[in-house]
């Protein structure tokens, strides 16, 4: 049977035979039409990219105020947008592998102090400017100085000085650092001609494409650049980018074929979308998690006990049951998943446990006045919904639990590593040093748990210099133990990124990165003639 | 005295939502926020209108959405009829500059679109029910001013108010006994209209994600709740616009017989 | 000068003077907000240096006071600066997003008033019979359905079963007329739908409460057709609350629309001023809210106006 359909999709690559011919013959032989569609996209695959074309995609976040300027991107038509028209020196590649970008090699010196990333030669921005080391330190340098407004600001931390070598870009680190090439791989550290401190929002890169059209929260339309460096991507002729943030918007845009590809598929609706002809759902795994966080020094939170008592009082598998349908993982109070290299999977799954969570409770010594929780529906998809689970869960340990919405609008600025107790999320990082020194570091800018712990930061120290892969394994397990046990995360679930395509989109890859393919989509697929 | 059956029906359909409203707590089957079955669950004999997003039993939340709804919408409503008719007559029977400065200070509240001002005021305050009334209110009397002001005005240059003002009657008395007999029809008319909006209005505010606060709910935000399912074919978002569209035209039937009564009232021929 | 003409003149001076007011109030409003625009911009990615930086660099630190007069000074010299969330100029940017909004009022109105005011007359001729009923009945369930409901309902019949309009209505420039009335064809629908039947129905009470008078009895018994003396005497006589909810409506079309816009993606003035007042970027929320208000006054001078026209004993004063 395998060879007949083999056969026959050869014949539908070569154009000898239509695809609605081939979905009735692989019926005819037992197959249902979503795998006989996925083996298509095998086969044209496998025939490689079709070039030509304009491929829409409908993405959620995109508003009005956004700017093409790199630094300020922060959500996910930005990005996508930087993704389209920019190169960074490096990306994080679907494996978690460094690929090479506008920087050709990379070498470290032993003590991982001083980086030396020799630039691509030959590359031209869109204005027919040539790029040069200089651009490179220019760019870093916006987004690092003491000037900077950058989003990359909080990475940048640990330079110490840049120079520039002949063909080369040095970086020299204060402290040592492993990771560094993770760090500059970051989404708005885009390459611009001289730093683009002229005109940030210039929209001039190197990338894959021109920008032809730019209206801020509505559309963005970009044309093939011609002078590319990179053949292997950028196939169909134009890319263009909707901002469509309501949920059934986007899908329906999908459904009735005004875009190919959609980010954010709700997880309720994701089985449904499937079966709707033409459209595939698409998901995987990363390191994107939605959590509930406690402030561990503000009442009553500064009570281990309590803290305890709360993280045994949610039901993690009803959450990924209810809330993710599925597309996701259980959590298990630290930010880390299989997702992340040097992971411990051996820390015991936390579980529901009413009656410890009671006990621990009692032993807490809460006077019995509500907890409040801080909500809003932007906080994570489902966020309200959650809450309303966790509510449910803990009344049943008799902790007098108390949801409260909040708005959209200025959550993130008045509720959000502002209130003691309330919903986020993370999107997660390429790697655990980063994501712990963003957020649980003593010092860290968005200790958003207020978490303390001098034995944690120590060990934090000590893995970054540490170039032994299992000494640093058995360091990172030390500290989840650690923050899993004391800290004020509560981390019910990890979610898969749930993405709807069109069927005749070829060349999609799983990425967990970024939504999107690394929010790549644009320049990596192509449409199938 | 004969009721007409669309009237009938109005009353029917109006009593038995609010009195749904009242008992709720005695109706429902199960609680508000109680999760008792799976996601999105098909009507059944346990379940009478399936689950809702997350499993809870949406006939219960319905009921308890009903309370919540019609609760806010009828004293949102009594407060823009109170503020903005009683507001429209004193300013069309004082005229002048009193006329004016009411007019064009309701003029500038009512410059500022209604749904940004709430979008506004609500992320300033905390979102409870009085709030949420007040404020809604408040923006929808300047609706009725504006009408009530309208009638008003014709009504002030007829003869009979004039003879009442040489006779020297205060202007409450002009107001209640001479201007709001004459004006009752096409305000209640509005009246009807207005509990429709406001019912719509905590509707937006819900699926704008600013009403009342989890678990609690309203219509509008079942409808949120659950709106992703209606590209595939899931009712659960069906219910609440049904009850919605239900309760509205009930009202409306209502308010058309009333409408009715009161020009038989008047000595027309109706 | 004719006392018409001088009450026009009056109401104009005193709509400047109220938009005057209006930008005021709404300035004093986004000040109020909690956080401010360099927080937002940064978002979660805020640490205290980076949101010094960029107060520094948007000028915020000025006190209010000053900042109010410096856009006021511009505006008088037509000049409504630039976004601080994204350095582009206003003027650009908002008149394209108006001239969208006007676009999808415009063709909404023109169907939904006069088929209103049609349905309307057509109740009141067969008062009390079906077809007084029917357009009773659609039009109220047609305004009772939360009109982000309608959208979806529509789109889904429409445009994922049928295929016929599409159902992201986003236009641009360089789009036909016909494909971009293709693309708002969903949204025309519903926001006919939502304002058919408050003004159709003022229109039937209004009419129907001349109806009572002695002069339309007076009309009948003379043997004059019904359609004539609802529109020879009824109807000029009932224009005042007509005008006054069309032109609500109307205003409604241009200002309210903001969920039909978040529903079908439409980039009109709605979505860009909830943009922006979420990110407290306030020379842009100043200029939308003084378009709009502008817009709100005009149309309401209007109404007034028609209003005195309409009324004899209102034109002639004693």
């Amino acid at each position: 049977m395998n060879d007949q359909l083999k056969y026959y999709s050869d014949r539908v690559t070569k154009g000898l035979m239509t695809r609605r011919e081939f979905v009735g013959r692989a019926a005819a032989l037992g197959v249902t039409a979503a795998v006989a569609n996925s083996m298509l996209a095998t086969a044209a695959k496998a025939a490689g990219p079709v070039k030509g074309g304009t491929i829409r995609m409908g993405i959620q976040g995109g508003e009005s105020t956004n700017s093409l300027d790199p630094a300020l991107a922060a959500s996910a038509v930005p990005t996508v947008n930087l993704r389209n028209f920019g190169d960074c020196l490096v990306n994080v590649a679907p494996d978690g592998s460094i690929e090479n970008r506008l920087a050709e090699s990379i070498e470290a010196s032993a003590d991982a102090k001083t980086w030396n990333f020799k630039i691509r030669k030959g590359v031209e921005f869109h204005n027919g400017k040539s790029l040069t080391p200089d651009d490179v330190m220019r760019t870093m340098e916006r987004h690092s100085n003491e000037d900077a407004t950058s989003g990359a600001l909080g990475i940048m931390q640990g330079i110490e000085s840049m120079a520039v070598d002949g063909d080369n870009f040095q970086v020299t680190l204060s402290t040592p650092n492993a990771d560094l090439p993770y760090l500059l791989a970051d989404y708005h550290l885009q390459i611009q001609p001289d730093g683009g401190f002229d005109d940030p929002a210039s929209g001039i890169g190197t990338g894959a494409y021109m920008i032809e059209v730019d209206e801020p929260g509505v559309r963005h339309l970009f044309k093939k650049n011609p002078n590319y460096w990179d053949d292997s991507i950028g196939h169909a002729d134009e890319i263009e980018v909707l901002a469509l943030n309501d949920t059934t918007a986007r899908t329906a845009a999908l459904q009735s074929g005004q875009v190919h590809i959609i980010d954010r598929v709700e997880p309720k609706i994701a089985q449904l979308l499937d079966r709707a002809p033409n459209v595939n759902v698409k998901s995987v795994s990363g390191p994107g998690h939605y959590v509930f966080i406690m402030h561990c020094n503000t009442a009553p939170f500064d009570n281990a006990d309590l803290r305890m008592a709360l993280k045994l009082a949610i039901n993690r598998e009803e959450m990924v049951d209810k809330i993710l349908r599925g597309y996701g993982t259980t959590g298990n109070d630290f930010p880390i998943n299989k997702a992340y290299p040097l992971f411990d999977d051996t820390i015991p799954q936390r579980t529901y446990d009413a009656a410890l969570a009671a006990e621990h409770y009692k032993k807490s010594g809460h006077d019995g006045s509500p907890i409040i929780l801080q909500v809003a529906d932007g906080a994570f998809p489902g966020a309200v919904d959650a809450a309303a689970l966790f509510q449910q869960s803990a009344q049943a340990a008799g902790i007098p639990l108390e949801i409260k919405r909040e708005p959209n609008d200025g959550y993130w600025s008045e509720i959000w590593n502002v209130q003691p107790f309330c919903a986020s999320y993370w999107s997660g990082r390429p790697v655990q040093d980063q994501m712990y020194s963003t957020a649980y570091l003593s010092t860290a800018d968005w200790n958003d748990t207020r978490f303390f712990n001098d034995e944690f930061d120590a060990l934090l120290n000590s893995a970054k210099a540490e170039l032994d892969n299992t000494k640093r394994k058995e360091i990172y397990s030390q500290m989840a133990n650690i923050l899993r046990d004391e800290g004020g995360l509560i981390c019910p679930m990890f979610n898969d990124s749930v993405e709807g395509v069109a069927s005749n989109v070829g060349g999609w890859i799983e990425d967990p990165n970024l939504t999107i393919m690394n929010c790549m989509a644009g320049i990596k697929c192509w449409l199938d003639a | 005295m004969r009721i007409p059956l669309a009237a009938l029906l109005g009353l029917f359909f109006t009593g038995l939502f609010f009195l749904m409203a009242i008992f709720a707590g005695w109706i429902a089957p199960y609680g508000m926020a109680e999760i008792v079955g799976d996601v999105w669950e098909p009507p059944s004999d346990q379940f009478l209108l399936g689950t809702d997003s997350i499993g809870r039993d949406l006939f219960s939340r319905m009921i308890y959405g009903g309370q919540t709804t019609i609760f806010i919408a009828t004293a949102a409503t009594a407060l823009s009829f109170i503020t903005g008719s009683v507001l429209g007559f004193f300013a069309a029977v004082s005229g002048g500059w009193v006329d004016q400065a009411i007019s064009r200070f309701v003029d500038l509240i009512m410059s500022i679109p209604s749904l940004i001002f709430a979008l506004v005021v609500l992320s300033v305050m905390p979102t409870t029910i009085t709030i949420l009334i007040v404020l809604m209110g408040l923006l929808d009397s300047t609706r009725v001013f504006r009408l009530a002001r309208a009638v008003a005005v014709d009504i002030t240059v007829m003869d009979f108010v004039e003879a009442a003002r040489l006779r020297g009657e205060k202007t409450g008395w002009i107001i209640f006994r001479e201007i709001l007999p004459n004006a009752l029809s096409p305000l209640v008319a509005e009246m009807g209209l207005r509990f429709i909006f406001a019912v719509l209005f905590v509707s937006t505010l819900s699926f704008l994600g600013l009403g009342v606060q989890p678990p609690q709910a309203d219509w509008g935000g079942i409808v949120k709740e659950n709106k992703e399912g209606i590209n595939y074919g899931i009712a659960a978002a069906l219910y609440p616009a049904y009850a919605i569209a239900v309760l509205c035209i009930s009202i409306n039937l209502v308010a058309d017989w009333v409408l009715n009564r009161t020009t038989s009232l008047k000595g027309g021929r109706g | 000068m004719h006392p018409i003409l001088k009450l026009v003149a009056q109401r104009v001076a005193l709509g400047c003077l109220l938009l005057f007011a209006a930008s005021v109030l709404i300035f004093a409003g986004t000040t109020i907000l909690p956080g401010d625009v360099a927080q937002q911009i940064l978002g979660q990615a805020a640490t205290p240096e980076n949101l010094a930086n960029l107060r520094a660099e948007l000028g915020l630190n000025d006190p209010p006071l000053t900042r109010y007069f410096s856009w006021l000074g511009g505006v008088m010299q037509g000049d409504l600066g630039t976004a601080l969330t994204n350095g582009r100029d206003i003027a650009e940017s908002l008149g394209d997003r108006l001239s969208n909004t006007l676009f999808l009022a415009f063709w909404a109105a023109l169907i939904s008033v006069p088929l209103a005011i049609f349905l309307g007359l057509l109740a009141v001729r067969y008062k009390d019979r079906w077809p007084d009923k029917l357009i009773s009945g659609v039009t109220l369930t047609t305004i009772s359905i939360p009109e982000f409901m309608i959208g979806y309902i529509l789109i889904y019949w429409i445009s994922i079963r049928f295929g016929w309009f599409s159902s992201v209505a986003i236009i641009n420039d360089s789009m036909s007329l016909g494909q971009k009335l293709n693309a708002i064809a969903i949204p025309v629908m519903v926001l006919t739908l939502v304002v058919l039947a408050h003004m159709m129905r003022m229109t039937r009470a209004a009419i129907l409460n001349v109806m009572q008078s002695a002069y339309i009895e007076t009309a009948e018994l003379k043997g004059m057709p019904m359609l004539k003396i609802i529109r020879k005497h009824a109807f000029p006589n009932a224009i005042a609350p007509i005008v006054n909810v069309v032109m609500i409506n109307l205003a409604y079309l241009v200002v309210g629309v903001v969920v039909v816009e978040v529903v079908f993606a439409y980039p009109g003035m709605g979505q860009y001023l909830v943009d922006h007042v979420a990110k407290r970027d306030i020379p842009v929320v100043q200029a939308c809210g003084l378009i709009f208000a502008a817009v709100y006054i005009g149309l309401n001078l209007v109404a007034d106006i028609v209003s005195i026209l309409a009324n004899p004993r209102l034109r002639h004063p004693k």
